[in-house]
Protein backbone atom coordinates (compact mmCIF):
# COMPACT_ATOMS: atom_id res chain seq x y z
CA UNK A 1 0.00 0.00 0.00
CA UNK A 2 1.24 3.19 -1.31
CA UNK A 3 1.89 6.13 1.97
CA UNK A 4 0.14 8.68 0.72
CA UNK A 5 -2.95 9.60 -0.98
CA UNK A 6 -2.98 11.10 -4.30
CA UNK A 7 -0.89 10.08 -7.23
CA UNK A 8 -0.85 11.49 -10.36
CA UNK A 9 -0.45 8.12 -11.91
CA UNK A 10 -3.43 6.84 -10.77
CA UNK A 11 -5.68 9.03 -12.73
CA UNK A 12 -4.44 6.69 -15.66
CA UNK A 13 -5.30 3.25 -13.75
CA UNK A 14 -8.79 5.36 -13.77
CA UNK A 15 -10.68 2.51 -16.07
CA UNK A 16 -9.61 0.13 -13.88
CA UNK A 17 -11.97 0.36 -11.01
CA UNK A 18 -13.96 -2.23 -13.44
CA UNK A 19 -11.83 -4.75 -12.04
CA UNK A 20 -13.16 -4.76 -8.88
CA UNK A 21 -17.31 -4.57 -9.70
CA UNK A 22 -17.37 -4.98 -13.70
CA UNK A 23 -20.77 -4.35 -14.16
CA UNK A 24 -21.43 -1.27 -12.24
CA UNK A 25 -18.15 0.28 -13.55
CA UNK A 26 -18.43 -0.55 -17.29
CA UNK A 27 -22.23 1.48 -16.81
CA UNK A 28 -20.24 4.40 -14.97
CA UNK A 29 -18.33 5.10 -18.11
CA UNK A 30 -21.18 4.71 -20.66
CA UNK A 31 -22.55 7.31 -18.85
CA UNK A 32 -19.88 9.26 -18.26
CA UNK A 33 -18.86 9.18 -21.76
CA UNK A 34 -22.79 9.92 -22.81
CA UNK A 35 -22.68 13.50 -20.74
CA UNK A 36 -19.82 14.42 -22.25
CA UNK A 37 -20.73 13.76 -25.78
CA UNK A 38 -21.54 16.94 -28.04
CA UNK A 39 -25.35 17.35 -27.55
CA UNK A 40 -27.48 20.75 -26.42
CA UNK A 41 -24.27 21.63 -24.75
CA UNK A 42 -21.21 21.18 -26.75
CA UNK A 43 -18.33 19.03 -25.38
CA UNK A 44 -15.98 21.99 -25.47
CA UNK A 45 -18.64 24.07 -22.54
CA UNK A 46 -19.16 20.94 -20.87
CA UNK A 47 -14.78 20.60 -20.41
CA UNK A 48 -15.27 24.29 -18.79
CA UNK A 49 -18.09 23.26 -16.48
CA UNK A 50 -16.21 19.86 -15.65
CA UNK A 51 -13.17 22.23 -14.84
CA UNK A 52 -15.40 24.05 -12.32
CA UNK A 53 -17.06 21.31 -10.65
CA UNK A 54 -13.44 19.37 -10.44
CA UNK A 55 -12.05 22.78 -8.33
CA UNK A 56 -14.91 22.61 -6.49
CA UNK A 57 -15.22 18.94 -5.28
CA UNK A 58 -11.28 19.26 -5.10
CA UNK A 59 -10.65 16.31 -6.73
CA UNK A 60 -7.19 16.50 -8.05
CA UNK A 61 -7.08 14.15 -10.87
CA UNK A 62 -10.48 15.93 -12.24
CA UNK A 63 -8.15 19.26 -12.26
CA UNK A 64 -5.61 17.39 -13.51
CA UNK A 65 -7.68 16.03 -16.14
CA UNK A 66 -9.80 19.27 -17.56
CA UNK A 67 -7.20 21.47 -16.93
CA UNK A 68 -5.41 19.58 -20.07
CA UNK A 69 -8.73 19.02 -21.94
CA UNK A 70 -10.17 22.64 -21.53
CA UNK A 71 -6.67 24.32 -22.27
CA UNK A 72 -6.65 21.57 -25.42
CA UNK A 73 -10.14 22.66 -26.29
CA UNK A 74 -8.71 26.47 -27.05
CA UNK A 75 -10.13 28.24 -23.38
CA UNK A 76 -7.65 30.71 -22.51
CA UNK A 77 -6.01 31.07 -19.34
CA UNK A 78 -8.61 33.99 -18.85
CA UNK A 79 -11.48 31.88 -19.33
CA UNK A 80 -10.34 29.07 -17.09
CA UNK A 81 -9.84 31.29 -14.51
CA UNK A 82 -13.16 32.32 -14.53
CA UNK A 83 -14.23 29.26 -14.25
CA UNK A 84 -12.47 28.42 -11.13
CA UNK A 85 -13.69 31.70 -9.82
CA UNK A 86 -17.33 30.57 -10.37
CA UNK A 87 -16.81 27.50 -8.84
CA UNK A 88 -15.31 29.38 -5.41
CA UNK A 89 -17.83 31.50 -5.69
CA UNK A 90 -20.91 29.34 -5.79
CA UNK A 91 -18.54 27.20 -2.77
CA UNK A 92 -18.06 30.66 -1.04
CA UNK A 93 -21.96 31.54 -1.00
CA UNK A 94 -22.86 28.17 -0.40
CA UNK A 95 -21.09 28.17 2.58
CA UNK A 96 -22.26 31.90 3.01
CA UNK A 97 -26.16 31.52 2.65
CA UNK A 98 -26.08 29.26 5.41
CA UNK A 99 -25.47 32.19 7.94
CA UNK A 100 -29.18 32.71 7.30
CA UNK A 101 -29.75 29.26 9.23
CA UNK A 102 -27.27 30.30 12.23
CA UNK A 103 -29.16 34.00 12.26
CA UNK A 104 -32.33 32.69 12.72
CA UNK A 105 -30.49 29.86 14.93
CA UNK A 106 -29.35 32.64 16.95
CA UNK A 107 -33.08 34.25 16.66
CA UNK A 108 -34.62 31.74 18.08
CA UNK A 109 -32.56 31.28 21.48
CA UNK A 110 -31.47 34.89 21.94
CA UNK A 111 -33.79 37.04 24.32
CA UNK B 1 15.10 32.18 -31.08
CA UNK B 2 17.50 30.61 -34.11
CA UNK B 3 17.03 27.93 -36.43
CA UNK B 4 18.18 24.65 -35.57
CA UNK B 5 20.69 25.06 -38.13
CA UNK B 6 22.12 28.73 -37.03
CA UNK B 7 22.62 26.89 -33.63
CA UNK B 8 24.32 23.71 -34.91
CA UNK B 9 22.13 21.52 -33.54
CA UNK B 10 22.65 17.94 -34.40
CA UNK B 11 18.43 17.96 -34.83
CA UNK B 12 19.29 20.25 -37.97
CA UNK B 13 19.94 17.00 -39.79
CA UNK B 14 17.02 15.01 -41.42
CA UNK B 15 18.26 11.57 -40.55
CA UNK B 16 18.65 11.99 -36.97
CA UNK B 17 15.29 13.04 -36.41
CA UNK B 18 14.10 9.76 -38.63
CA UNK B 19 16.38 7.61 -36.18
CA UNK B 20 14.90 9.36 -32.88
CA UNK B 21 11.51 8.84 -34.15
CA UNK B 22 12.04 5.67 -35.45
CA UNK B 23 14.23 4.26 -32.39
CA UNK B 24 13.20 6.29 -29.72
CA UNK B 25 16.36 8.59 -27.87
CA UNK B 26 17.80 7.22 -24.28
CA UNK B 27 15.28 5.01 -22.60
CA UNK B 28 12.03 6.19 -24.68
CA UNK B 29 9.51 3.84 -25.30
CA UNK B 30 9.96 2.78 -29.30
CA UNK B 31 7.03 3.66 -30.96
CA UNK B 32 4.76 0.82 -33.18
CA UNK B 33 5.58 1.07 -36.76
CA UNK B 34 3.23 3.66 -38.87
CA UNK B 35 3.55 1.21 -41.64
CA UNK B 36 1.83 -1.69 -39.05
CA UNK B 37 -0.66 0.30 -38.50
CA UNK B 38 -1.39 1.42 -41.77
CA UNK B 39 -1.06 -2.47 -42.81
CA UNK B 40 -3.97 -3.34 -39.95
CA UNK B 41 -6.55 -0.97 -41.85
CA UNK B 42 -5.30 -2.39 -45.02
CA UNK B 43 -4.01 0.69 -46.86
CA UNK B 44 -0.32 -0.57 -47.55
CA UNK B 45 1.32 0.27 -49.73
CA UNK B 46 0.19 3.81 -49.36
CA UNK B 47 -0.78 5.31 -52.66
CA UNK B 48 -2.31 8.54 -54.37
CA UNK B 49 -5.99 8.50 -55.21
CA UNK B 50 -6.12 11.56 -57.32
CA UNK B 51 -3.26 13.80 -57.32
CA UNK B 52 -4.36 17.62 -57.98
CA UNK B 53 -2.57 19.34 -55.37
CA UNK B 54 0.80 20.90 -56.37
CA UNK B 55 2.49 22.53 -53.48
CA UNK B 56 6.07 24.42 -53.65
CA UNK B 57 8.36 25.47 -51.17
CA UNK B 58 9.61 28.22 -52.91
CA UNK B 59 12.62 28.62 -50.04
CA UNK B 60 13.23 28.12 -46.28
CA UNK B 61 13.75 31.84 -45.89
CA UNK B 62 11.49 33.72 -42.92
CA UNK B 63 11.34 36.38 -41.11
CA UNK B 64 10.09 34.65 -38.25
CA UNK B 65 11.48 31.85 -36.07
CA UNK B 66 8.29 29.95 -34.57
CA UNK B 67 9.34 27.56 -31.80
CA UNK B 68 6.98 24.72 -33.59
CA UNK B 69 8.72 25.52 -37.32
CA UNK B 70 8.61 22.20 -39.61
CA UNK B 71 10.86 23.30 -42.17
CA UNK B 72 13.45 24.98 -39.38
CA UNK B 73 12.91 27.75 -41.55
CA UNK B 74 14.27 31.86 -40.13
CA UNK B 75 16.32 34.73 -41.44
CA UNK B 76 19.07 32.52 -41.55
CA UNK B 77 17.95 30.48 -43.92
CA UNK B 78 19.57 30.85 -47.77
CA UNK B 79 17.33 28.40 -48.95
CA UNK B 80 15.50 30.12 -52.12
CA UNK B 81 13.91 28.55 -55.24
CA UNK B 82 15.55 29.73 -58.66
CA UNK B 83 13.20 31.37 -61.80
CA UNK B 84 14.89 28.51 -63.54
CA UNK B 85 13.04 25.84 -60.59
CA UNK B 86 9.73 28.09 -61.01
CA UNK B 87 9.71 28.06 -64.51
CA UNK B 88 10.01 24.10 -64.75
CA UNK B 89 7.18 24.18 -61.96
CA UNK B 90 5.31 26.47 -64.69
CA UNK B 91 6.01 24.23 -67.78
CA UNK B 92 4.38 21.34 -65.26
CA UNK B 93 1.61 22.82 -64.72
CA UNK B 94 1.11 23.90 -68.37
CA UNK B 95 1.09 20.32 -69.21
CA UNK B 96 -0.68 18.74 -66.57
CA UNK B 97 -4.19 20.47 -66.50
CA UNK B 98 -5.23 18.07 -63.17
CA UNK B 99 -2.95 20.10 -61.22
CA UNK B 100 -5.81 22.50 -60.70
CA UNK B 101 -4.35 24.13 -57.27
CA UNK B 102 -1.18 25.16 -56.66
CA UNK B 103 -0.25 26.08 -52.90
CA UNK B 104 2.66 28.19 -51.94
CA UNK B 105 4.55 27.61 -49.27
CA UNK B 106 8.16 28.39 -47.44
CA UNK B 107 9.50 29.99 -45.24
CA UNK B 108 7.74 33.25 -45.43
CA UNK B 109 6.65 32.07 -49.57
CA UNK B 110 6.41 36.06 -50.24
CA UNK B 111 10.46 36.70 -49.30
CA UNK B 112 11.82 35.05 -52.50
CA UNK B 113 12.23 37.80 -54.73
CA UNK B 114 10.65 35.94 -57.67
CA UNK B 115 7.47 35.24 -55.75
CA UNK B 116 5.39 37.46 -57.44
CA UNK B 117 6.23 36.92 -60.80
CA UNK B 118 5.69 33.16 -60.15
CA UNK B 119 2.37 33.69 -58.64
CA UNK B 120 1.21 36.07 -62.05
CA UNK B 121 2.12 33.27 -64.00
CA UNK B 122 0.29 30.44 -62.53
CA UNK B 123 -2.47 32.50 -62.66
CA UNK B 124 -1.78 32.91 -66.65
CA UNK B 125 -2.32 28.61 -66.30
CA UNK B 126 -5.63 29.45 -64.68
CA UNK B 127 -5.15 27.72 -61.55
CA UNK B 128 -6.41 28.32 -58.03
CA UNK B 129 -3.28 29.89 -55.73
CA UNK B 130 -3.09 29.13 -52.54
CA UNK B 131 -0.10 31.51 -50.31
CA UNK B 132 0.55 30.65 -46.78
CA UNK B 133 1.11 34.29 -45.82
CA UNK B 134 2.31 34.65 -42.05
CA UNK B 135 0.63 38.11 -41.77
CA UNK B 136 3.29 39.47 -40.08
CA UNK B 137 5.56 39.25 -43.09
CA UNK B 138 3.06 42.45 -44.60
CA UNK B 139 4.33 44.85 -42.04
CA UNK B 140 8.03 43.89 -42.05
CA UNK B 141 8.96 46.01 -44.75
CA UNK B 142 7.23 48.81 -46.92
CA UNK B 143 7.85 46.86 -49.63
CA UNK B 144 5.30 44.29 -48.53
CA UNK B 145 2.22 46.77 -47.38
CA UNK B 146 0.81 46.37 -50.71
CA UNK B 147 0.56 42.44 -50.84
CA UNK B 148 -3.06 42.42 -49.60
CA UNK B 149 -3.62 44.48 -52.87
CA UNK B 150 -1.47 41.93 -54.76
CA UNK B 151 -3.22 38.93 -53.56
CA UNK B 152 -6.71 40.38 -54.24
CA UNK B 153 -5.50 41.44 -57.62
CA UNK B 154 -4.86 37.92 -58.31
CA UNK B 155 -7.41 36.25 -56.76
CA UNK B 156 -4.86 34.31 -54.26
CA UNK B 157 -6.82 32.13 -51.04
CA UNK B 158 -5.04 33.19 -48.10
CA UNK B 159 -4.33 30.98 -45.29
CA UNK B 160 -2.73 32.47 -42.32
CA UNK B 161 -1.16 31.03 -39.06
CA UNK B 162 -2.53 32.46 -36.05
CA UNK B 163 -2.08 30.11 -32.99
CA UNK B 164 -4.38 31.37 -31.01
CA UNK B 165 -6.65 34.96 -30.39
CA UNK B 166 -4.89 35.81 -27.44
CA UNK B 167 -1.27 37.33 -27.39
CA UNK B 168 0.44 35.61 -25.09
CA UNK B 169 -0.26 32.15 -26.38
CA UNK B 170 0.49 33.42 -29.93
CA UNK B 171 4.02 35.15 -28.99
CA UNK B 172 5.31 32.62 -26.87
CA UNK B 173 4.95 30.37 -29.88
CA UNK B 174 5.64 32.69 -32.69
CA UNK B 175 7.75 35.20 -31.22
CA UNK B 176 7.18 38.31 -29.33
CA UNK B 177 5.58 40.86 -31.00
CA UNK B 178 4.00 38.60 -33.66
CA UNK B 179 0.11 38.95 -32.62
CA UNK B 180 0.24 42.59 -32.66
CA UNK B 181 1.48 42.71 -36.68
CA UNK B 182 -0.62 39.50 -36.93
CA UNK B 183 -3.73 41.23 -36.00
CA UNK B 184 -2.46 44.40 -38.35
CA UNK B 185 -2.28 42.10 -41.23
CA UNK B 186 -5.34 40.46 -41.09
CA UNK B 187 -6.92 43.93 -40.35
CA UNK B 188 -5.23 45.00 -43.89
CA UNK B 189 -6.55 41.82 -45.33
CA UNK B 190 -9.99 43.21 -44.32
CA UNK B 191 -9.71 46.29 -45.39
CA UNK B 192 -9.38 45.23 -48.94
CA UNK B 193 -12.09 42.41 -48.69
CA UNK B 194 -10.38 39.32 -47.70
CA UNK B 195 -12.47 37.36 -45.47
CA UNK B 196 -15.79 39.35 -46.48
CA UNK B 197 -18.52 37.98 -47.00
CA UNK B 198 -19.72 38.27 -51.12
CA UNK B 199 -16.22 39.02 -52.54
CA UNK B 200 -14.41 35.86 -53.12
CA UNK B 201 -11.43 36.61 -51.57
CA UNK B 202 -11.19 33.58 -49.18
CA UNK B 203 -9.05 34.36 -46.01
CA UNK B 204 -8.68 31.11 -43.59
CA UNK B 205 -6.69 31.17 -40.68
CA UNK B 206 -4.86 28.39 -39.18
CA UNK B 207 -5.18 26.92 -35.46
CA UNK B 208 -1.82 24.60 -34.25
CA UNK B 209 -1.63 23.63 -30.48
CA UNK B 210 0.84 26.04 -28.66
CA UNK B 211 2.31 23.04 -26.44
CA UNK B 212 2.15 19.21 -26.40
CA UNK B 213 -0.89 18.29 -26.82
CA UNK B 214 -3.58 17.73 -29.64
CA UNK B 215 -6.19 20.19 -31.32
CA UNK B 216 -9.82 20.49 -30.84
CA UNK B 217 -12.62 19.92 -32.96
CA UNK B 218 -12.25 22.43 -35.61
CA UNK B 219 -15.91 23.47 -35.59
CA UNK B 220 -16.57 24.69 -32.04
CA UNK B 221 -12.61 26.11 -32.42
CA UNK B 222 -13.85 28.02 -35.10
CA UNK B 223 -17.12 29.54 -33.69
CA UNK B 224 -14.85 30.59 -30.88
CA UNK B 225 -11.90 32.38 -32.96
CA UNK B 226 -14.53 34.35 -34.96
CA UNK B 227 -16.52 35.51 -32.00
CA UNK B 228 -13.41 36.60 -30.34
CA UNK B 229 -11.71 37.98 -33.23
CA UNK B 230 -14.89 40.14 -34.15
CA UNK B 231 -15.55 41.56 -30.92
CA UNK B 232 -12.09 42.50 -29.76
CA UNK B 233 -10.25 43.48 -33.41
CA UNK B 234 -13.37 43.93 -35.90
CA UNK B 235 -11.55 40.97 -37.63
CA UNK B 236 -13.58 38.65 -39.76
CA UNK B 237 -12.60 35.42 -41.49
CA UNK B 238 -13.71 32.55 -43.59
CA UNK B 239 -12.61 29.24 -42.24
CA UNK B 240 -10.31 27.68 -39.80
CA UNK B 241 -8.23 25.00 -40.26
CA UNK B 242 -7.41 22.86 -36.70
CA UNK B 243 -3.66 21.43 -37.46
CA UNK B 244 -1.61 18.73 -35.40
CA UNK B 245 1.84 19.79 -34.51
CA UNK B 246 4.55 17.52 -36.61
CA UNK B 247 6.86 16.00 -34.58
CA UNK B 248 9.83 17.25 -36.46
CA UNK B 249 12.10 19.80 -36.79
CA UNK B 250 11.80 22.58 -34.06
CA UNK B 251 8.76 21.20 -32.87
CA UNK B 252 10.66 17.80 -32.43
CA UNK B 253 13.51 19.67 -30.61
CA UNK B 254 10.84 21.31 -28.54
CA UNK B 255 9.50 17.94 -27.16
CA UNK B 256 12.25 16.51 -26.25
CA UNK B 257 13.81 19.45 -24.40
CA UNK B 258 10.68 20.19 -22.55
CA UNK B 259 10.44 16.71 -21.24
CA UNK B 260 7.06 16.05 -23.55
CA UNK B 261 8.20 13.66 -26.85
CA UNK B 262 7.30 10.14 -25.17
CA UNK B 263 4.16 11.69 -24.10
CA UNK B 264 3.18 13.46 -27.22
CA UNK B 265 4.14 10.46 -29.32
CA UNK B 266 2.14 8.06 -26.69
CA UNK B 267 -0.83 10.71 -27.48
CA UNK B 268 -0.14 10.69 -31.21
CA UNK B 269 -0.31 6.88 -31.69
CA UNK B 270 -3.20 6.35 -28.92
CA UNK B 271 -5.53 8.25 -31.34
CA UNK B 272 -4.26 6.74 -34.27
CA UNK B 273 -7.72 7.10 -36.36
CA UNK B 274 -8.31 4.82 -39.96
CA UNK B 275 -10.70 7.35 -41.61
CA UNK B 276 -7.77 9.84 -40.95
CA UNK B 277 -5.48 8.05 -42.55
CA UNK B 278 -7.44 6.94 -45.83
CA UNK B 279 -8.04 10.92 -46.25
CA UNK B 280 -4.33 11.65 -45.77
CA UNK B 281 -2.78 14.71 -47.97
CA UNK B 282 -0.19 13.00 -49.92
CA UNK B 283 -2.61 10.95 -51.29
CA UNK B 284 -3.28 13.95 -53.85
CA UNK B 285 -0.97 16.25 -53.04
CA UNK B 286 3.00 16.81 -54.62
CA UNK B 287 5.24 18.91 -52.87
CA UNK B 288 8.54 20.48 -54.59
CA UNK B 289 11.58 21.55 -52.69
CA UNK B 290 13.32 24.54 -53.31
CA UNK B 291 15.97 22.85 -55.35
CA UNK B 292 13.21 20.94 -57.39
CA UNK B 293 13.36 17.72 -56.15
CA UNK B 294 9.65 15.70 -55.58
CA UNK B 295 8.21 14.44 -52.21
CA UNK B 296 5.03 12.90 -50.78
CA UNK B 297 4.40 16.04 -48.52
CA UNK B 298 5.92 18.94 -46.69
CA UNK B 299 7.08 16.92 -44.17
CA UNK B 300 8.74 14.39 -46.08
CA UNK B 301 10.62 17.16 -47.96
CA UNK B 302 12.37 18.59 -44.71
CA UNK B 303 13.21 15.22 -43.49
CA UNK B 304 14.70 14.52 -47.04
CA UNK B 305 12.83 11.65 -47.99
CA UNK B 306 12.13 12.07 -51.76
CA UNK B 307 9.19 10.20 -53.52
CA UNK B 308 9.58 6.60 -54.55
CA UNK B 309 9.37 6.98 -58.26
CA UNK B 310 11.24 6.84 -61.39
CA UNK B 311 10.37 10.82 -61.44
CA UNK B 312 12.43 12.46 -59.22
CA UNK B 313 13.06 15.92 -59.83
CA UNK B 314 10.77 18.53 -61.78
CA UNK B 315 13.24 18.32 -64.79
CA UNK B 316 11.60 14.49 -64.90
CA UNK B 317 8.17 15.43 -63.86
CA UNK B 318 5.93 12.32 -65.11
CA UNK B 319 2.14 12.19 -63.72
CA UNK B 320 1.80 9.24 -64.54
CA UNK B 321 4.47 7.60 -63.24
CA UNK B 322 3.61 9.58 -59.50
CA UNK B 323 0.38 8.67 -59.83
CA UNK B 324 1.42 4.61 -59.46
CA UNK B 325 4.40 5.15 -56.79
CA UNK B 326 3.56 4.63 -52.95
CA UNK B 327 3.94 7.12 -50.86
CA UNK B 328 6.61 7.26 -48.73
CA UNK B 329 5.80 6.76 -45.23
CA UNK B 330 7.26 6.56 -41.54
CA UNK B 331 7.11 7.54 -38.16
CA UNK B 332 5.99 11.17 -38.17
CA UNK B 333 3.07 10.12 -40.08
CA UNK B 334 1.33 9.54 -37.23
CA UNK B 335 0.73 13.40 -36.89
CA UNK B 336 -1.32 13.19 -39.68
CA UNK B 337 -3.89 10.14 -38.71
CA UNK B 338 -4.76 11.81 -34.93
CA UNK B 339 -8.43 12.26 -34.35
CA UNK B 340 -9.91 14.26 -37.06
CA UNK B 341 -6.50 13.62 -38.81
CA UNK B 342 -4.76 17.02 -39.98
CA UNK B 343 -3.80 18.27 -42.88
CA UNK B 344 -2.54 21.70 -44.72
CA UNK B 345 -6.44 22.17 -45.22
CA UNK B 346 -7.13 21.11 -41.76
CA UNK B 347 -9.38 18.16 -40.20
CA UNK B 348 -9.76 15.57 -42.92
CA UNK B 349 -12.23 13.35 -41.44
S1 LIG C 1 6.12 28.34 -38.97
FE1 LIG C 1 5.92 29.56 -40.82
S2 LIG C 1 6.13 31.67 -40.11
FE2 LIG C 1 6.94 30.35 -38.51
S3 LIG C 1 9.14 30.20 -38.91
FE3 LIG C 1 8.14 28.46 -39.92
S4 LIG C 1 7.76 29.14 -41.99
FE4 LIG C 1 8.15 30.97 -40.76
S1 LIG D 1 3.54 12.99 -43.13
FE1 LIG D 1 3.34 13.21 -45.33
S2 LIG D 1 3.58 11.15 -46.10
FE2 LIG D 1 3.12 10.96 -43.95
S3 LIG D 1 0.90 10.75 -43.87
FE3 LIG D 1 1.37 12.90 -43.60
S4 LIG D 1 1.20 13.75 -45.62
FE4 LIG D 1 1.40 11.53 -45.87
Amino acid sequence: MSNHYYNATDLGKFGNITDFQKEAGEKFFAWYGEVFKDSALSAREKSLIALAVAHAVQCPYCIDAYSSDAYEKGYSEEQMMEAVHVAAAIRGGASLVHGVQMMNKVKEIAM
Amino acid sequence: MKSLKAQGSNLADALTQVDILEHGYGDSFKLVPFQEKLQNVGLLPLRPTNINIFQVNVGKMCNQVCKHCHVDAGPDRKEIMTIETMQQCLDVLAANPQLNVVDLTGGAPEMNPNFRWFVQEIRKLDRHVIVRCNLTIILANKKYHDLPQFYKEHKIEVVSSLPFYTQDRTDRQRGNGVFEDSIKGLQMLNEVGYGIEGTGLTLNLVYNPAGAFLPPSQTALEAEYKQALMERYNIRFNQLFVITNMPISRYLDYLLQTGNYDKYMEKLTNAFNPAAAANVMCRSTLSIGWDGYIYDCDFNQMLEMKVDASSRHISAFDLAALQQRPIVINQHCFGCTAGSGSSCGGAVT
